[in-house]
């Protein structure tokens, strides 16, 4: 999994794309939920299978109703059950990427992409033809692409209806390793170039955290967490739903330059402190989005003499996360910058015995190690 | 070659038989599609008389539709009041008695075409923007078209060897309404035209050969395409 992706401005708009409240009953299943999601960038659905994340997918796309409760996008009515209103999802436009591709088999690919264009908008066709990297592919039939190729066509073809919102349904699902990772960068670029905000449903950490800008935990029918992912990702109490062990915070940091001789790249956070990753394939003056694991990041009360970590960042102790008795490791969480003006937040693991033998308070200043292992560069 | 006789009989057949299938392809696929893609009460008492024709004896067939469709029937009172058309003891009356008899075996064949057809497919097709009426020409019937063939070919067959309901309803007139089965049936019943009666005979056979060739043809034709696109 990729680490580096590039950083889109999460923060657009206050205003919501998509405003639902909506109950659900299956049999013992219940769907509780009320959310406002905002207008653009990735925002996640994220938990485990049974949490109730594709069935409000499904709503949102009109595929199942919801019991009670209503959805809206932007000023439009979608579903409310409250006045009798149920737009069916033809007249949605919501476009939507299924866990299965579910290409038309008596289709080709240029028939696929085509059936939901609005207009001749050969332009559009063209552009999310190169997006995709599909263009050697057009005039083949489904049956005849590998899975990866598949997915791609059935992301262009939902991108061609010119939809208001894009639903993405675990849309990895069966793919191996690279594969994962060839797609995952296609809608990551996709979430870049391209202005409709993206509902993406997943299970996977590792997923979310690389193309995730806002995220919405689910567990058994309720919302547990929601808000922006980068927020969502300092808190403890969160750490054994978003990846456990694995669990990573994320900076973002600019391009400066490039040391070809030692294959590194020198980046720069927004307090002015510098990081060196294995060279990226980005251009000097790309936003990057880092991904940290909390693992990766070691401390030192002062700055160490000679030692092969290359990442050495002044730090502050914000906040000692909750630790047991009998438990081995705690974590902590540290303040890049100075507090509202360029503050970024990382967090890192150690055990609790480290903690008590260096005394570490909130508010002390420590040097925070990262491995350069640790930023792993964006296949391409 | 073939005597006039016989010649008229087939061109009789395959007319009464041809119409037969047309009037009821429409009514049948829709009926097919309402019972594979839709709950709705009596459900299942509109399967049991979709059936009937296939159990019950053709002759009873043939009676209930002199009694509906006959100049003293509702129905044909109504067509003939309305339209001036008399369907007793006319091709045209064959052919309704053909279809009639066929209906079931093309509700059926089609019916579980269009069950196999992935409903997550049209769900697709609908986010796309596809109503229900693209969705159903565009996916649907397309997907469905070897199911569709099959049941069209199976429906010609057993309209081209109605009997039973047939004569009971549209009698054996030469000329009119004396297809195949009803030459054969009057050549059985003359002495000495047993030679006659065996042409026909082989006749019959090689006409229901050769509808089930093309439809394995058809069918296998048409799945290969979805094939080819399939995997």
């Amino acid at each position: 999994m990729s680490y580096v992706t590039a950083a889109h401005d999460g923060a657009a708009d206050a205003r919501s794309a998509l405003t639902l409240d909506v109950e659900q009953r299956l049999g013992e299943f219940s769907l509780s939920a009320s959310l406002a999601l905002p207008a653009s960038g990735v925002t996640a659905l994220f938990g485990p299978s049974g949490s109730g994340k594709t069935s409000l997918l499904r709503m949102i796309a009109g595929l199942d109703a919801p019991h009670r409760g209503a959805i809206r996008l932007g000023d439009e009515t979608l579903v409310d059950t409250a006045r009798g209103v149920r737009l069916p999802p033809h007249r949605r436009r919501l476009g939507v990427v299924f866990q299965e591709p579910r290409l038309f088999p008596h289709y080709r690919v240029r028939g696929n992409l085509t059936y939901g264009m609005r207009d001749a908008g050969h332009e559009r066709f063209d552009a999310v033809v190169e997006l995709l990297g599909i263009g050697a592919l057009l005039e083949r039939f489904p049956a005849t692409l590998s899975g990866g190729e598949a997915r791609r066509v059935a992301i262009g073809r939902a991108l061609l209806s010119e939809p208001r919102l894009l639903l993405m349904d675990e849309p990895l699902t069966g793919l191996d390793g690279a594969r994962k990772q060839e797609l995952l960068d296609y809608i990551a670029r996709l979430a870049g170039d391209i202005d409709i905000p993206i509902v993406y449903v997943s299970h996977d950490p590792d997923e979310l955290t690389a193309i995730a800008d806002h995220l919405v935990l689910l567990e058994q029918g309720r919302v547990v967490a929601d808000g922006p992912l980068e927020a969502l990702l300092q808190r403890f109490e969160l750490t054994e739903r978003l990846g456990g062990f694995d669990a990573a915070t994320l900076v973002t940091a600019t391009v400066e330059e490039h040391d070809p001789h030692y294959a590194l790249s020198r980046l720069r956070l927004a307090d002015g402190q510098w990081l060196t990753l294995p060279a990226v394939d980005a251009a000097p003056g790309t936003r990057l989005r880092l991904r940290i694991p909390v693992r990766e990041v070691a401390l030192a009360l002062d700055e160490p003499g000679a030692i092969s970590y290359r990442n050495r960042l002044r730090a502050t102790v914000e906040e000692i996360g909750p630790s047991r008795p009998g438990q081995t490791a705690v974590e902590l969480r540290l303040r890049l910058g100075e507090k509202g003006i360029d503050e970024q937040r990382l967090r890192a693991r150690l055990t609790r015995k480290s903690l008590d033998e260096m005394g570490l308070k909130p508010g002390m200043s420590v040097v925070a190690l990262v491995r350069s292992v640790a930023f792993d560069t964006r296949h391409s | 070659m073939l005597s006039p006789l016989e010649v008229e009989a087939i061109l009789i057949s395959l007319r009464v038989a041809g119409i037969a299938v047309a009037w009821i392809l429409v009514p049948g696929i829709a009926l097919a599609w309402l019972m594979a893609r839709h709950e709705f009460r009596g459900k299942a008492l509109l399967d049991g008389v979709l059936h009937l024709p296939l159990v019950l004896p053709p002759v009873v067939v043939g009676y209930l539709l002199l009694l509906s469709l006959g100049r003293q029937g509702w129905l044909g009172q109504w067509l003939n009041e309305w339209f001036a058309v008399s369907l007793p003891f006319t091709w045209q009356g064959a052919a309704v008695a053909g279809g009639v008899m066929a209906f079931p075996l093309l509700v059926r064949a089609v019916r579980l075409s269009l069950e196999a057809v992935d409903v997550d497919l049209e769900a697709a097709a609908s986010t796309l923007g596809a109503g229900r009426l693209r969705v159903l020409f565009t996916i649907t019937l397309p997907l469905a078209l070897p199911g569709l063939l099959t049941g069209t070919v199976l429906a010609f067959a057993r309209a081209l060897s109605e009997f039973g309901a047939t004569i009971t309803f549209a009698a054996n007139i030469p000329g009119e309404t004396r297809t195949l089965p009803l030459a054969l049936y009057t050549l059985i019943q003359t002495p000495g035209q047993e030679g006659a009666a065996a042409r026909l005979c082989a006749l019959s056979v090689v006409i229901a050969m050769v509808s089930l060739m093309a439809s394995e043809w058809l069918a296998r034709r048409a799945r290969r395409r979805l094939r080819q696109r399939d995997g």
